[in-house]
Order: structure tokens, then C-alpha cells, then sequence
């Protein structure tokens, strides 16, 4: 990113206020809403067309391993895996936006919109799955994220400010165990520690709606664990960011005018360390929403990542199918939101 | 817009020990050196100059002979904001209308920054925050050294770039660095540094990244300026032709010092100084017959770390053998006065100097 601002490009177009930023927007969402039918159509086709070129009975791993052959034919039938693709293709994004039902015979199965697909294994549909699951771990990633964004940038700007001291060298240690250590790894030691050895913290997921306080209180250890290795990598791009920042001429400038320090670091200087790390926010928020798997399943959280972990184990495909449209959509529209930001953020995107 | 008044500046400093009142900006014995890895770089070392309010100075030099070291010394960027880095050593004395800077204290010194003292950069596009507006960049100048609410301070934002002669300042006041070209940009960093009406402008090298059509545009501008405020200016270039007409006294800088200093005229038309020659001959003049080709000066610049001994300059001097005894590569040549207001430092005599500019260089020229 920093190519750009060095060149000496000059637009001697003037396009700037809310109109510039209201075409941006418009261009952005626009985009989005392609993206989307093309992300539904490739995630059908990974788990409906591929299967079919590599001689994989779809019917047949959608039933279990151990079925008769009665039962695949009712399930071919269902899911009209008989039909030419595209119809099956058009039935399936149809059934996203106005339900869908799957019936041969007197066997009817009614799968309202949006029907994201219906697991025959678990005779339920994937939807409701997907927003019973889906709260704990939003609640999960957001308190997350307040967690490293707060330490690992707080670390990652006093790193770069005291280059080479003692605290830069003992947070940039810390960073590297962070970003090395692996979540069940510290997921299971802080469990041993604060909650099973020193008997701080219950270890137990309690609904928002049941009970906020246990709600909060069984959500710390896994906020502090999966903030832990964000705010390791979160803390090494800040320092860097920063130090480059520091050295650009636009804050000689603001020293120049006679600004005092803080102003120059707190506003000058943040506001162009803070654009990458707003990318990167995007990013991470968008593919954490699908569902942390690692620190769901270490700390026993019913979220989206444990969901798909147990789809895996048992063969699964509707859900499975289910949470990575999920998990599409979340990084797209989390990737809306850091463009729009950004937009608002720096003057210049919006002539891109 | 208030005009300082010059008149005023020199009777109101307090009668001190010494009769001589001190010049508005008085740098003694300015050195400036890096620690580094390899040793210890003497960007600037042991330069004294004077300037007055409403003259120009010129500070000429290649790159690499401590221009711009001294002139943020002089702003005090040496010593903020150098996070993790190892310090710049400064020592000497800097003063700035009977104040001492380099003993001040960091946050006096920062009160003075952009106040009154101000500076214009090379390079106006990386030198104006991107994230901002123009205005809102000048509005934070202004109210940082004044106590006044947005509104008035956005007033006269645009009274300061339509001062400078950016066209329909009031809409202009909105707009980002990267919607100006490189001439307005520059303009918009000219009304920055001057909405404080600095008494003390340093322009480090402000023509560099600009066309040479708008090169002479914004010279001009900074010279209309300083007539109509007063103000003491410090034009820091590589470029000779550029200080020759803007500037009353011009100082040419080698290696992190003064090797020739004097009146503009008389540096341009009767240089002292081998350096200066050299700057000359390699400078592309309209009025040098075309056939004529530019004579560099040869070899490169010194190593900071490792100094030639003796004069500085004597590796690159054609005529490092003229003085006897060797002395050109033993002894440092200190400043002499060859002329009215006019130093030069070299170990060439006065016949020397006259016989090898009159017979060798002037005709050359």
C-alpha cells in the first residue's frame, strides 16, 4: 500500500465529499451482490458438480456409508440428484431465497427459506442450525477482537515508540510465542490453570439470553485465547506500520508545525497505521464469524465451528455445505465493510 | 493580517553585556553529528552564519554537505521524535531573536516551531498528510499557536491560499494533497508554513520536486512574501542560479562546512573558493555559448566518517598543489575574510586566488 503513496501520480480531478463517497459505495455494493451469486454458484458446484466428475455417489455420502440402496434412490430423488445440473443449480439457489421442499412419494420434507440445503442424517434443516450456532460465535469473535485490537495495537504502538528498549523485546518475544503457540495449546493450559487448578473461571458456555453474567464469565478464557494469538500478529504489524509511518515526511510536518507529541503519534501518525490494520480487522473478523474451530472445540462452545467440525466427523455434507456459504458471506461482507471504511478513512480509494 | 515590523525588532532586545546587538539569527559553532554502526557521521561540523530580518540567505551545497541537517537543527527535529534511533550530538549555539535554542527546553522550542520559525519542504505531496484536507491541514497550524475557534481559523486558511495564488481558495480549502498539482501543492505548504507569519522561513530545497516552469512561480511567491512580512529567509538548494537571484548573502557548504560565504553578488561574480569555481563551471547558464560544455567537479562527495585531513575538499581541488609544504592536506583552512562581508576558507593566497580565477576559471565561465 505504501507504493501508492510514494508515487507521484497526479489527478487533477477534483472529486471529493459525500457524492464521491456515495458512488464508491454504490460501486462496492454493487460488486458484493455479484460476488455473492458467484460465491453460491462455486460452492454448489464443489459439493454437486465435482463430486460428479470424480465418480463420487453423492446420494449415496449424503445417506452414510453404511446405506441400503433403497435409501440413497429416496435420497437421489429428494435432492433431485437426477435432474440435468443446471436445474439442480437453479433449485438450490432458489431454495436460498424461497424455500424449497423435497418430496418423492408420500415422504415430504418442507424446508422454508432460506433453505440453505437439509440434512437428511440429522432430518433437520441446515438454517436453523446455522442461527442457533451462529450468536456464539459472533459473541466470540467480537469480544475477541475488542481484546487484540486494544493490547496488540497498544503493544505494537509503545514497541515502536521505544525501538530496541527492554518492553519493545520482551512484547516482540511475547508476539512470536503467540503467534507460534497453537490455540488448543493455550486454550488448554489457561483451562488447567484459571479454571480446573485456581477455580477462577467457570468452564462452562451459558446462553447470553439464560444468564448474562455466566454468559461473560464462561466467555473470558476463550476471548483471552483466541485474542491472545491475534493480538501477537495484530502487535507485529503495528510496530512495523508504525516505524514506517514515523520516518514519511507528512510527520516531520506535523512536528514542524509545532504539534506536540501525542498529537503527532495519537493522530498523525495513527491514522495512517491504523489502514492496514483495518484490512487486516476485515479479514480476520470475516473468517472468525465462520466459526473458530480450534478454540470452540477446546472450550466446548456450541458455535458454528464446532458445528462443522461435528458435520465433518459424521459425513455431514448439508451442513457442512451450509457453514461454508456462512463463512463466505461473512469474509465478503466483512470485506464491504473494511472498503467502505476505508473510503471514509483514506481520501484517495475513493478515485480507484 | 498583522506585518511584523521590522524597525522594531532590533530596539526592543535588552541592552546586554555586549554593545553589539546580536543578529535576529545567530548560529555559532553549529555541529551536528550521527552515531552510527560505523562511526560517528559529522553531517554538520562547526558552521557559524548570520541572518537578518527581511534578508535572504542561500545555502548552497551538493548532496550530503549538511543543508538540510542545519536547517532542522535550527527547527530542533534533531532531537524530537527520534524513537529508538540513536541521538543526534548537537553542539554550539543557535539564537533565534536572543533566545538560545539548543539550551531552551524541547517544549519552549516546540512553541517556536511553526510560530516563528517555519519551514517549507522539498517534496510537497509526502510532506502534507494524505488522510487530510488541505485546510483542515493549515487550520491545525493556525490554532495550535492560536486561541482562536474552526471558523476564524478556517477564514483565514483561505485568505492564506488565495494569498498564495491558489485560484477559488474557498473551494480549494476542501480538498485532499493528492487533488492539487505539484505547483498548488507547494502553494498550499507555502500558506501552511506562513499562517503564523513566521519571522524565520526556511525553504529546504522548495523548487526540487516542482516543473521548471513552476519552479520560478514559487521562487518569486516566497520572495513577495518575505517583502511583505519581513521575515527572515534561508533558501537551501544545490542549485546556484537558484540562490544567485533571490538571495542577498549566499553560503556554500562542503562537507558540514562553510567553505565560502558573502554578499550574493560577490559569491556569484568573484567566488574565492575552488568549490564555488567548480559549482559554477558545472551550472548550465543561457548566456554560456552553446559549444561550451559544463565542466563537473570531479570525484564525490567525502565520507562523513572519514574526513579527508586538512581541507575537506583538497582529494577534489585542482589546485591542492599550489600552497607549499603540503600544508592543504595537513591543516584545516579556517574561515579568512577576502572581500567586504566576504570569507572564504582555503589555503590559497590572495594573489593566488585572483591570478587563477581571472586567467583560469573567469574566461572558462
Amino acid at each position: 500500500m505504501t507504493a501508492g503513496r510514494r508515487g507521484k501520480s497526479r489527478r487533477p480531478v477534483l472529486r471529493s465529499g459525500p457524492l464521491a463517497v456515495l458512488t464508491y459505495l454504490i460501486r462496492r455494493l454493487f460488486a458484493a451482490a455479484v460476488m455473492l451469486v458467484v460465491i453460491i454458484m462455486v460452492v454448489f458446484g464443489i459439493f454437486f458438480l465435482v463430486p460428479k466428475w470424480t465418480g463420487v455417489d453423492i446420494a449415496a455420502s449424503f445417506v452414510g456409508k453404511q446405506a441400503d440402496p433403497a435409501a440413497v434412490e429416496a435420497v437421489r430423488e429428494k435432492l433431485g440428484l437426477s435432474e440435468p445440473i443446471h436445474i439442480q443449480a437453479w433449485e438450490f439457489f432458489k431454495g436460498i431465497f424461497a424455500g424449497r421442499t423435497y418430496s418423492t412419494g408420500g415422504d415430504v420434507v418442507h424446508c422454508s427459506a432460506p433453505c440453505f440445503g437439509y440434512s437428511f442424517k440429522s432430518e433437520q434443516a441446515v438454517w436453523p442450525v446455522l442461527t442457533d450456532r451462529f450468536p456464539v460465535t459472533l459473541g466470540l469473535a467480537l469480544g475477541a477482537a475488542v481484546l487484540w485490537l486494544v493490547f496488540g495495537v497498544a503493544a505494537g504502538v509503545l514497541s515502536a515508540l521505544k525501538r530496541g528498549s527492554l518492553w519493545d523485546r520482551g512484547a516482540m518475544v511475547a508476539a512470536l510465542a503467540g503467534v507460534s503457540l497453537p490455540i488448543y495449546f493455550t486454550g488448554m493450559l489457561s483451562l488447567a490453570t484459571f479454571a480446573f487448578g485456581l477455580k477462577w473461571l467457570d468452564a462452562q458456555y451459558v446462553p447470553f439470553g439464560r444468564d448474562p453474567g455466566g454468559w461473560f464469565g464462561g466467555m473470558i478464557l476463550p476471548w483471552i485465547t483466541l485474542a491472545f494469538l491475534y493480538a501477537a500478529m495484530y502487535a507485529r504489524i503495528t510496530r512495523a506500520t508504525m516505524m514506517e509511518v514515523l520516518g514519511e515526511d507528512y510527520i516531520r510536518t506535523a512536528r514542524a508545525k509545532g504539534l506536540p507529541e501525542r498529537t503527532v503519534i495519537g493522530k498523525h501518525a495513527m491514522r495512517s497505521t491504523m489502514t492496514p490494520i483495518l484490512t487486516m480487522l476485515g479479514m480476520d473478523l470475516g473468517a472468525l464469524i465462520g466459526g473458530a474451530i480450534l478454540t470452540e472445540s477446546t472450550f466446548n462452545l456450541p458455535g458454528l465451528g464446532q458445528a462443522v467440525l461435528n458435520a465433518i466427523r459424521n459425513q455431514d455434507l448439508p451442513i457442512i455445505l451450509g457453514v461454508v456459504l456462512i463463512t463466505s458471506l461473512s469474509v465478503l461482507l466483512a470485506n464491504l465493510l473494511v472498503d467502505v471504511l476505508y473510503a471514509v478513512i483514506d481520501p484517495r480509494v475513493r478515485l480507484a | 493580517m498583522t506585518i511584523p515590523d521590522t524597525s522594531t525588532a532590533v530596539s526592543e532586545r535588552p541592552a546586554g553585556a555586549s554593545t553589539a546587538p546580536r543578529p535576529f539569527l545567530d548560529v555559532r559553532d553549529l555541529r551536528v553529528h550521527f552515531p552510527t554502526d560505523d562511526g560517528l557521521v559529522k553531517s554538520v561540523d562547526g558552521l557559524s552564519f548570520q541572518l537578518e530580518k527581511g534578508r535572504t540567505l542561500g545555502i548552497v551545497g551538493e548532496s550530503g554537505s549538511g543543508k538540510s541537517v542545519t536547517s532542522l537543527g535550527i527547527m530542533g527535529l534533531h532531537t524530537t521524535g527520534q524513537y529508538g534511533r540513536r541521538k543526534a550530538r548537537i553542539s554550539g549555539e543557535i539564537w533565534l531573536d536572543g533566545t538560545e535554542l539548543l539550551s531552551a527546553g524541547p517544549e519552549h522550542v516546540r512553541g517556536l516551531r511553526g510560530r516563528r520559525m517555519a519551514m517549507i519542504f522539498q517534496d510537497p505531496l509526502s510532506a502534507l498528510h494524505p488522510y487530510y484536507t488541505i485546510g483542515r491541514q493549515i487550520v491545525e497550524a493556525y490554532r495550535i499557536h492560536h486561541d482562536v475557534d474552526r471558523k476564524t481559523a478556517r477564514k483565514r486558511a483561505v485568505e492564506m491560499l488565495d494569498r498564495v495564488g491558489i485560484p477559488q481558495p474557498d473551494k480549494r480549502v476542501d480538498a485532499y494533497p493528492h487533488e492539487f498539482s505539484g505547483g498548488m501543492r507547494q502553494r498550499a505548504m507555502i500558506a501552511m508554513s506562513l499562517v503564523n507569519n513566521p519571522e524565520l522561513l526556511i525553504a529546504d530545497e522548495p523548487t526540487t520536486a516542482l516543473d521548471v516552469t513552476v519552479q520560478a512561480q514559487i521562487l518569486d511567491l516566497v520572495l513577495d512574501l518575505q517583502k511583505e512580512f519581513g521575515s527572515a529567509v534561508i533558501v537551501i538548494t544545490h542549485d546556484l542560479g537558484v540562490v544567485a537571484e533571490l538571495a542577498d548573502d549566499i553560503l556554500v557548504m562542503y562537507a558540514g562546512r562553510c567553505v565560502e560565504r558573502g554578499p550574493a553578488e560577490r559569491v556569484f561574480h568573484e567566488p574565492r573558493h575552488p568549490y564555488t569555481w567548480g559549482l559554477l563551471g558545472s551550472m548550465p547558464r543561457l548566456d554560456r555559448e552553446q559549444r561550451d560544455r559544463l565542466v563537473p567537479v570531479d570525484g564525490s562527495p567525502p565520507s562523513l566518517i572519514n574526513l579527508p585531513s586538512g581541507c575537506a575538499f583538497n582529494p577534489r581541488c585542482p589546485y591542492a598543489d599550489v600552497p607549499k609544504d603540503d600544508v592543504t592536506r595537513t591543516i584545516r583552512p579556517e574561515p579568512t575574510e577576502v572581500g567586504d562581508r566576504h570569507w572564504a576558507a582555503c589555503h590559497l593566497t590572495r594573489e593566488q586566488r585572483e591570478r587563477i580565477w581571472t586567467e583560469e576559471i573567469a574566461p572558462r565561465l
